[in-house]
């Protein structure tokens, strides 16, 4: 009889890596449903093309790193990056441009540090801002959301996307652009003026905001995240919009709510910011981490070049994750303080 | 109703203990053979004194307590001791150990034993005796000697007494199935436990996954004043610093002991075993095992005899190899596999696990780390495994430590939790090991490092001390020279360096030489080298002389500078003799220097040549006697010599040296002895 000699544990739980990042996947099912219903196929042209280079990129680097493709490919998590950088990239893309993306994402930034788990940055994030900097014309261009202009058709996504016809769709600036050019209007009286603005924030936005965080809220009830970062990080951006409201003056930031609903804040909140490889690792950090980034978005929306700031903010605090770690550890049982840390001399 | 505390992490992993609790306790009977480790508990192990063959009677001490962190062993049944030798025992590393094995009778005899009548008029160390005697170790897992473990700490006060009856690890129903059917000796146990202890609280601590045991123990605690604390099922509550913080709100501090809070722990096993020990004056022989798994098709808990092999629990069972892919002992959070179904039951074994290897699947590879963070949330101790992980991986010891590895109980929650089927308690477990192993390696080479600098410094103070006396005995030297130069009323002498008149005296006698041998005839100097010469064997000799009368060590190289000086002489006298021949001229001065009757040293030199002429013709017999006699003798006067130094209380060097000497004499002679007898019995 040959026993098998391990040590303990000898029992193990039911969760898997694959089932995180399933999860994770199945959460922005709401998010892109109203992000197609409100910009069209193209965000699923997107999706779609992301995820076949996501495979083939992935595929290079297993293979050139001499890895064994069927037990890396099946972790799903090259799949997770191509969804989120296909969410946040502007509907109606071409080709090229997502294909440079997501060779930024998966080879730059995933497997040059090592792969899943090694990578300091969130690649998604990574690809999107190679792409903010290096083509910034297309990734701002965003078409204008059904009930303020016409929504193509999936055979004109599809066009867009892969000839090189110019598209003649309706384009419009999006609402943080809107507000942010804003400087002599009254809130109320933009409002009034511009279309793309709807109930809260802008028409469409506000919506594909909210079905983000019911995603997010499913995830948080499965326990693939705590709620930490999350908060934090919405909790500074509504509390830094409402220190900067200004009563809706012509200089005003916007209101927390519009804040809350506007851009990638839901998404960044739970899709991004949770990421747990490029984040703070203990309860307290997270808090940290989430409140930080927070902060950033805020500032860089209001005070900064860019209408949108969740990738540059999420970049940032990725550099200041270890950083924020090494000053939070937990107080293990038994001790009196968290642990001391050393003195660099 | 008292408070309940919450704990940091845990987890809740399937529970699989109904498959166990079907049957009441059942008993496993005497197997054919008992083995029966000396280390069955943390501390130095028992030593034997039964010898091979002596017959034991059930109760019987087999091995005595070696050392205070340490209990005794007693034969589990009647039988005959067949070899005390090397078993495999269990142990995670499947080590061999020392075992008394007992092929038993099958008549269970008890060795006639009594309880005691009214404890409650007992010493606490008095009871605390009866415990250790009985062999009483901690039988929830770790198995530390209880009576050292209820022992007052100096400078702790114990307000808490806590009964473990939490079995949180899944499938081990032992406790459970002890705690429904056995609980009114718990209680008794807890209450000689607390009149030991003197606590303000006694609690029993019991999850609540457990309804008919919490129920049986409310029942028997009745008007006792001792609480069964209810709490939620949770992994791992049943360890002791968790169970502690559930019942107290209190946390052993790192590195230190419950009592450092004021609080006493026992599993509720070993209540049962003070109360057998105490009421009965029953050793510990024996011991509640659940066997559970898949592989058996008969699982439940029994009451097994310690030293019984695992294989004869197993036929009980209704094992079917084909189905097993391991056995563990303990549960699977934290038990280890056995290597060998031979191993016995020792006081530890709270379950013996067989589990399928659907049940149990072999651990898949493990993928990439994503920090997700379940496992800090599951950890019990408030780590964060994944950043320990990364610096195991890495071997940053340092990092480690800061860290707080050492805190970690390898509970195996992260493990569990982990979705990435990391095996973290595995990194921890060699990264601790390794640390360890560090840590003396360390404290080797600054041992090796203080004792070099501490000979070295030695070796220093030594030469100094030299330097010193030079120093006096040249100072004391100048001294005396002085004081010869101020007696002789040489003024000028006074001032005179003593080496520096030694070195102008000798250049004066070397410029008379010269100015004589200027002067003088070839004859002159030749008859003067002559003369030199004899003066120099005849100071030799009686040095020579004088070492052989003391036995020292230096005769051998006197003995070759007599000669040298002998040969030196001839050589000169022939000289003189070819020069007075050459001058044809007999000499008158030459006739004494041949004929003269010798010094006293040349006649010994004469005697000792004929002793030796004449030791050349006898027999090697005769030889060595009287080589004996020789060394007898100066073994005798070593010895005086060695008296009148102790009696005059000289220097201690030197008297060490007199006795080295006697003692090599005595080697010697004794050596010759026997060379002696060999020659003479051939």
């Amino acid at each position: 009889m040959a026993l098998l000699r391990v040590t303990s544990p000898h029992a193990h739980g039911p969760a898997s890596t694959q089932k995180v990042m399933q999860q994770v996947l199945l959460a922005t099912v709401p998010g892109v449903i109203a992000l197609i219903h409100f910009f069209g196929f193209g965000v699923l042209v997107n999706i779609a093309w992301a995820a076949l280079l996501a495979l083939a990129f992935e595929s290079l680097a297993l293979k050139l790193r001499g890895r064994e493709l069927g037990f890396y490919l099946k972790d799903c998590s090259a799949l997770v990056t191509a969804v989120l950088l296909g969410v946040a990239l502007p509907p109606y893309s071409p080709w090229w441009l997502i294909a440079v993306g997501m060779a930024s994402a998966i080879l730059l930034a995933k497997h040059l540090y090592g792969g899943l788990g090694y990578n300091p940055f969130n690649p998604a994030m990574v690809g999107y801002v190679v792409l903010l900097i290096s083509f910034p014309v297309q990734m701002t261009t965003w078409e204008a959301p059904r009930g303020v202009g016409e929504v193509p058709g999936l055979l004109d996504a599809l066009r867009a996307c892969f000839t090189p016809a110019s598209f003649d769709g309706t384009t419009a600036a999006t609402p943080l652009d809107v507000l942010k050019q804003n400087n002599s209007l009254l809130l109320e009286n933009l409002w009034a003026a511009e279309p793309v603005f709807g109930r809260w924030a802008g028409i469409g936005w506000e919506w594909a905001n909210i079905a983000f965080l019911a995603g997010g809220l499913w995830l948080l009830y499965r326990r693939i995240f705590t709620w930490h970062a999350p908060l934090a990080f919405l909790a500074v951006l509504a509390l830094m919009a409402a220190l900067f409201y200004d009563g809706g003056s012509s200089a005003s930031g916007g209101s927390p709510l519009f804040h809350l609903l506007s851009g990638a804040t839901m998404f960044g909140a739970f899709f991004i910011v949770t990421d747990p490889v490029t984040s703070a690792v203990s309860v307290r950090g997270r808090l940290v981490y989430g409140a930080l980034a927070g902060l950033l978005v805020y500032l860089i929306r209001v005070w900064g070049n860019y209408p949108d700031a969740v990738a540059f903010a999420v970049l940032i605090m990725n550099f200041a994750a270890p950083f924020i770690d090494h000053y939070t550890q937990p107080r293990t049982y038994g001790h009196r303080k968290p642990a001391k840390r050393r003195e660099e001399s | 109703m008292r408070k309940i505390f919450d704990f940091h992490g845990g987890i809740h992993p399937p529970e699989n203990k109904q498959q166990s609790l079907g049957e009441p306790i059942r008993d496993a009977g005497i197997p054919a053979q008992l083995v029966v480790p000396l280390s069955q508990h943390i501390g130095a192990p028992s030593s034997p004194i039964v010898a091979v063959g002596d017959r034991v009677l059930k109760g019987q001490v087999i091995a005595e307590a070696a050392g205070f962190v340490s209990v005794p062993q007693h034969a589990p049944s009647s039988g005959t001791v067949a070899a005390i030798e090397e078993r495999p025992i269990p142990h995670p590393s499947g080590f061999h150990a020392l075992c008394i094995v007992i092929d038993c009778d099958g008549r269970d005899e008890w060795l006639p034993h009594r309880g005691l009548e009214n404890y409650e008029g007992e010493s606490p160390s008095d009871l605390l005796e009866h415990i250790r005697e009985a062999g009483i170790a901690g039988m929830g897992g770790a198995g530390f000697p209880s009576a050292v473990k209820l022992k007052e700490k100096p400078g702790a006060s114990i307000d808490t007494l806590i009964i473990n009856g939490t079995e949180c690890e899944p499938y081990i129903t032992a406790d459970d199935a002890l705690m429904r059917e056995h609980a009114a000796e718990i209680v008794a146990g807890a209450e000689i436990l607390r009149h030991i202890v003197g606590p303000k609280n006694t609690l029993i601590g019991v999850e609540d996954n457990k309804p008919e045991g919490i129920a049986a123990l409310q029942a028997a605690a009745e008007g006792t004043g001792i609480e069964i604390v209810v709490f939620p099922t949770k992994y791992p509550s049943g360890g002791e610093k968790q169970l502690i913080e559930i019942l107290t709100g209190r946390q052993v501090p790192s590195g230190g002991l419950p009592a450092d809070v004021g609080v006493v722990c026992q599993n509720v096993g070993t209540a049962v075993a003070v109360y057998d020990a105490i009421v009965h004056g029953r050793p510990l022989i024996s011991r509640i095992t659940t066997i559970t798994g898949e592989a058996v098709s008969r699982p439940g808990n029994y009451r097994v005899l310690l030293g019984s092999p695992m294989q004869h629990l197993l036929d009980l069972a209704g094992f079917d190899p084909a189905r097993n892919q391991r056995l563990v002992m303990g549960g699977p959070m934290m038990g280890f596999t056995l290597t060998d179904s031979a191993v016995p039951v020792v006081k530890t074994t709270n379950c013996l696990l067989a589990p399928s290897a659907e049940e149990l699947p072999a651990p898949p590879p493990a993928q990439a780390c994503i920090r997700c963070g379940l496992c800090a949330e599951a950890c019990p101790a408030s780590l964060l495994p994944q950043q320990l992980f990364w610096f195991a991986r890495g071997k940053e010891y340092d990092k480690l430590e800061e860290h707080n590895l050492f805190d970690c109980i390898e509970c195996g929650a992260c493990s569990w939790a982990c979705p990435s089927h990391i095996p973290l308690v595995q990194y921890y477990r060699a990264s601790k090991a390794d640390i360890l192993q560090q840590r003396r390696d360390h404290e080797k080479s600054e041992q090796s490092r203080i004792r070099f600098e501490a000979r070295q410094e030695r070796l220093a103070r030594e030469e100094a001390e030299k330097e010193a006396k030079r120093l006096a005995r040249k100072k004391a030297a100048e001294l005396r020279a002085q004081q010869q130069a101020a007696e002789s009323g040489d003024d000028s002498g006074a001032e005179v360096d003593p080496i520096q008149a030694a070195i102008e005296r000798a250049k004066a006698k070397k410029a008379a030489q010269q100015q004589a041998a200027g002067g003088e005839s070839e004859q002159d100097k030749l008859e003067k080298a002559v003369a030199s010469t004899r003066k120099r064997l005849d100071t030799a000799s009686a040095k020579l002389e004088q070492a052989r009368a003391e036995g020292s060590d230096l005769i051998d190289a006197l003995q070759s500078g007599v000669d040298k000086t002998r040969a030196k002489l001839e050589a000169a006298e022939k000289a003189l003799a070819e020069h007075l021949a050459s001058q044809d001229n007999p000499p008158p001065a030459s006739e004494p220097a041949v004929a003269k009757p010798r010094s006293a040293a040349e006649i010994a030199i004469a005697k000792a040549k004929a002793a030796r002429a004449a030791e050349a013709d006898l027999s090697p017999q005769e030889k060595a006697r009287k080589q004996l006699d020789s060394l007898r003798q100066r073994l005798d006067k070593s010895e005086q010599r060695l008296a009148q130094s102790r009696e005059a209380g000289e220097d201690e060097k030197i008297v060490e040296a007199l006795a080295a000497t006697v003692q090599r004499l005595k080697e010697k002679i004794s050596a010759l002895e026997s060379e002696a007898e060999k020659v003479e019995s051939p």
